[in-house]
Order: structure tokens, then C-alpha cells, then sequence
């Protein structure tokens, strides 16, 4: 760069953002660009300075805005906004079926009330969620990028945290197996999910519910006999079905971020 | 102040926010019918307003720009992503804005708090959040309002709320359906001034009926009926349209009138 620094006035000018010419403003800048002393007589104004060093540690503190109730935050990121009521209700459900069975009053104590409504739980849970049927605000919420797999995941765990140990407190009372309502319980939830990627959440939920009432509930009533799909022999198959809906979910969330 | 990310200083690598080609949406199943039917249509930055009789699609549109609502056939590219192969749809997302005809909110939210919520919803950055939120209800001027629930607002005011969350994220794309709604002449008229202020940075598509909007705050005018495109100019060029025989109390209303008295594909246009 040749010797041609700007003038005392001129650079003034130019810090104090003033009304200069077009090319001279493009030729300070240009000039600063290359030549460092001329960028250390810009150096700021040692008050400045000083206003600046006290100022940053304390805005790093200082909230910016009144803060919203952040317990809801936390709670909303992971519950819907809806789901209250239902988890409520689930909480309840749980607990009529534990009074039930020991009152033993649902065929003299031949079957377990617990057991049979274990699997259906989450899934009213999940359904309850997500849906246009039940979220008012479905409809925004759709358009967002949570929206699909990455909100309705965060809402099952969370249906999930509630349901998982009503349960083990009611199977602790009526002393049933952890296997025998664990497993269908989560694998039924899998399929909530791995179904609803297909025909969507409401519906795979009372697929899933219908299923199980006619298949399983109406049965064991009808017979008064624990169905053998809830024997403890029957583990397997519901650990079969459980992988069986995490691959699908597994899939179809690879494809999904893949193309994301 | 706001860091800039390297996504905004980019330069634009496509020539239209919104391009659709012979975009068909069914609606109602199996025995639907064709709520946009071989829609082209071209919109970049500036105020669009969506004007078009009741059952013309325009909903239907807009759901299918919110990315809520699936194209049945042809194609739509929203800001350089072609849709429909759910490429890219997340980081895509979170340029839009939308505002439905009929949103539902949470009554037990109070307004800050819905709009931080759509605002994580829209995955915006957690630190960026509160003071995001608080410029949008500023510019719905809703902002000595933002702690009352949601419940205790009148209906304008939930429509405010509405179009903060809507605005929350700077988007590019802006799509709002019947934002007038519910709005008193004063609103109207501060609404109109912000949407001029938003149509610099984005592409804004307003649908209403009515034609008073559109001539105030658009700077073009997108007209639909049947699911088909039947006129894309100025508000001025629509009144040009009309003639003192149609039916109308101002010029771009018989414009109005003229144009869907000609009907799709037997005019001209």
C-alpha cells in the first residue's frame, strides 16, 4: 500500500459515521483493510472501553426479558399441552383396577383387572398427544419442524413416565409379574407408534384398542380365565412384537432424517 | 443484539419463494374433489393478497404452502425445496410463518408463553427465544398484554396473538388466512402498516375476502377460483379490470366482479 493515509479529519469523520463521499468512504475502508497502523489510530476511546469491560459480565447475567413460568416450559417441551386431563385419567384407571382386584371382585379374583388394562393405558396416552381430535392447536403445531416423529417421541416418553410407574405400583399391591404387563404395555406403545406412521396416531389407537378388546378383554371375561397371552409363557412373543415395532419406528426415522 | 447466521447472509440461490406448477391438492379422500386444480403460480418477495370466492381453494392453498396439507400432483418449491419427497422439510419449516384461518390455542397460556411455545415448536434457538418473542408482541402491540391468559383476551387480540407467532421467527415465507378477521379499523390499519414493514424481508401471502385489505396493503393481487389461477397483477391493474357495469362499490371491486364473471379459462388471462 502506498503512503496515502487518510487524514486526522477524514477518518474522524468516517468513526463518527458522517455523510462522506461514496469513493472516499470506499477508500478509508479499503486503506484500513491493509494498513494496521492506521487501524490502531481507530482504536475505540479508552472510557468506552472501560464502560464496555464493566457493562459485559453483568449482561451475561441479567435476563433480558421477564422470564415465563419455567416450570411450564419444561413441562410443555415434553407433555402436550392437552394431555392433563388423560394422564390424569390413566393415573385413575390404574387405581380402580388395583381396588378391583383386591376386592377380587371381577370373576372371585380369577383374573387380574391390572393386567388386562396395562397394554391400553399408553396407548390412550399417546393418542391423547397428538391429534387434531384432541389438540386445538394441532393444526400450528403441524407446520412446525417438532412437528411428526420428534414431538410425538418426547410426548410417548413422557406419557410413558406416567403410566410405567402407576403400574409398577399397581402390580407391587396385586403382586403381579413385571413382565407380564411390562412388555405388552411398551409393546403395544411401539405399535401406537410404528401403525401411526401409516394410518396415523388416532386411528392406530383404536385399532389397536378395538384389537385388544375383542382379542384379549372380552375372552378372558366371557371364560373367566387369564389368557394365555398374558401367561408368563407368552414373553416372548411380546418381546418379538416390541422389536418388531422399534425397527418400523427405526425405519421410518432414519428416512426421515436422512431427508432432513 | 442478534448473532447472524451464515443461512441469512447467503445469497438467495432461487428465483422464487413460492413456485408451483400444476399443483392439484385433493381434498376429502377417495371421493374428494380437487380443492387446487392445476395451480401455476409464481410469487416472490412483497405483500400478495389471495382474493377469491368462498370454497375457491384459497384455505387448501395456504395449508399446502404450510407444509400441513400434501400436494396430490404437480409440483411446489418453497424457497428453492421442492416439496413432496419430504426433502428437507425441517430446516424448511423453520423459515415459515402461518397463521390458520381457525387456530387453537391454549386457553390456560398466557400470551408470552404461547408464543415462546410455538417459537420452540419452530426450534429457534433457546437463548433468542424471549427477546424474539417480545418483538413480535411489540409489533402486534400486544406487549402490555403478554402476561394475561389467553382466555381473557377478546378475539382480536387472540388473532394479534396469532399473527405474533407467526412472525416469531423472521420467517421468509409468511402465510396468513383471514388475519383481518375479528380486527377493529384501527387494528385493520396498524396491521396493514406491519405487513408492508414484513413484505421488504418476505414473501407475505395474505388470503381474505375482503377486497378493501387487498387494495391498502398489497402490492399484488393473486386471484383464484376453482382451485385455478384466474388473474396475478397490481391492485391497479385488477381495477383497471372492471368496468362501470359490474357490480361493486369501488374499482377494484367491479375488477373483481369482471374478472370471476369471466371465469377461469374463458378469459384471457
Amino acid at each position: 500500500m502506498t503512503a496515502h493515509h487518510p487524514g486526522e479529519q477524514l477518518l474522524r469523520q468516517y468513526v463518527r459515521g458522517d455523510d462522506v463521499p461514496a469513493d472516499q468512504l470506499w477508500a478509508v475502508e479499503a486503506h484500513l483493510e491493509s494498513c494496521a497502523p492506521c487501524r490502531g489510530r481507530l482504536a475505540p476511546d479508552p472510557i468506552a472501553e472501560q464502560v464496555w469491560a464493566d457493562l459485559a459480565p453483568v449482561l451475561d447475567r441479567t435476563p433480558q426479558m421477564p422470564p415465563a413460568r419455567s416450570w411450564l416450559r419444561h413441562v410443555s417441551h415434553w407433555v402436550s399441552p392437552v394431555a392433563g386431563p388423560w394422564l390424569a385419567m390413566i393415573l385413575l384407571v390404574t387405581a380402580v383396577a388395583v381396588a378391583l382386584d383386591q376386592a377380587g371382585s371381577v370373576a372371585r379374583g380369577q383374573i387380574s383387572l391390572v393386567l388386562l388394562v396395562a397394554p391400553v393405558l399408553p396407548v390412550l396416552g399417546v393418542a391423547a398427544s397428538w391429534g387434531r381430535a384432541m389438540d386445538p392447536a394441532h393444526e400450528l403445531t403441524a407446520a412446525t419442524p417438532r412437528a411428526g416423529l420428534p414431538l410425538v417421541f418426547r410426548r410417548t416418553v413422557a406419557v410413558l413416565a406416567v403410566v410405567v410407574p402407576g403400574l409398577l405400583v399397581a402390580s407391587q399391591l396385586t403382586g403381579a409379574s413385571l413382565t407380564q404387563w411390562m412388555l405388552p404395555c411398551l409393546a403395544f406403545t411401539t405399535c401406537t407408534l410404528a401403525l401411526g406412521g401409516l394410518i396415523g396416531i388416532t386411528r392406530a389407537a383404536i385399532t389397536l384398542i378395538a384389537g385388544w378388546a375383542a382379542g384379549i378383554v372380552l375372552p378372558t371375561i366371557a371364560l373367566s380365565r387369564t389368557s394365555v397371552a398374558l401367561d408368563v409363557a407368552a414373553t416372548p412373543v411380546w418381546a418379538a412384537v416390541l422389536a418388531a415395532g422399534l425397527i418400523v419406528i427405526a425405519v421410518r426415522f432414519r428416512t426421515q432424517s436422512r431427508s432432513s | 443484539m442478534r448473532a447472524v447466521g451464515a443461512e441469512e447472509v447467503a445469497p438467495t440461490s432461487h428465483p422464487w419463494e413460492i413456485q408451483a406448477d400444476g399443483l392439484v391438492v385433493r381434498v376429502g379422500g377417495r371421493r374428494g374433489r380437487n380443492a387446487v386444480n392445476e395451480l401455476t403460480l409464481r410469487l416472490g418477495r412483497g405483500v400478495h393478497g389471495l382474493l377469491g370466492p368462498n370454497g375457491a381453494g384459497k384455505t387448501t392453498l395456504i395449508r399446502t404452502l404450510a407444509t400441513v396439507q400434501k400436494p396430490s400432483a404437480g409440483s411446489l418449491s418453497l424457497l428453492g425445496t421442492p416439496l413432496g419427497r419430504a426433502t428437507g422439510l425441517r430446516p424448511l419449516r423453520r423459515r415459515l410463518g402461518y397463521l390458520p384461518q381457525h387456530f387453537g390455542y391454549y386457553k390456560r397460556f398466557t400470551v408470552r408463553e404461547f408464543v415462546e411455545y410455538l417459537a420452540w415448536l419452530k426450534e429457534m434457538p433457546p437463548e433468542a427465544i424471549p427477546g424474539a418473542v417480545q418483538r413480535a408482541l411489540e409489533k402486534v402491540g400486544l406487549a402490555d398484554r403478554a402476561d394475561d391468559r389467553l382466555k381473557t383476551l377478546s378475539g382480536g387480540m387472540v388473532r394479534r396473538a396469532g399473527i405474533a407467532q407467526a412472525i416469531v421467527n423472521d420467517p421468509e415465507v409468511l402465510l396468513l388466512d383471514e388475519p383481518t378477521v375479528g380486527l377493529d379499523p384501527a387494528q385493520r390499519l396498524s396491521f396493514r402498516e406491519l405487513v408492508a414493514e414484513l413484505g421488504q424481508q418476505a414473501c407475505v401471502l395474505i388470503s381474505t375476502h375482503l377486497v378493501e385489505d387487498v387494495a391498502a396493503a398489497c402490492t399484488d393481487v393473486v386471484l383464484v377460483s376453482e382451485g385455478s389461477l384466474v388473474f396475478q397483477g397490481t391492485p391497479a391493474e385488477l381495477a383497471a379490470a372492471g368496468t362501470t357495469d359490474h357490480v361493486g362499490d369501488s374499482p377494484i371491486e367491479r375488477g373483481y366482479t369482471a374478472l370471476l364473471s369471466a371465469g377461469p379459462g374463458r378469459s384471457g388471462w
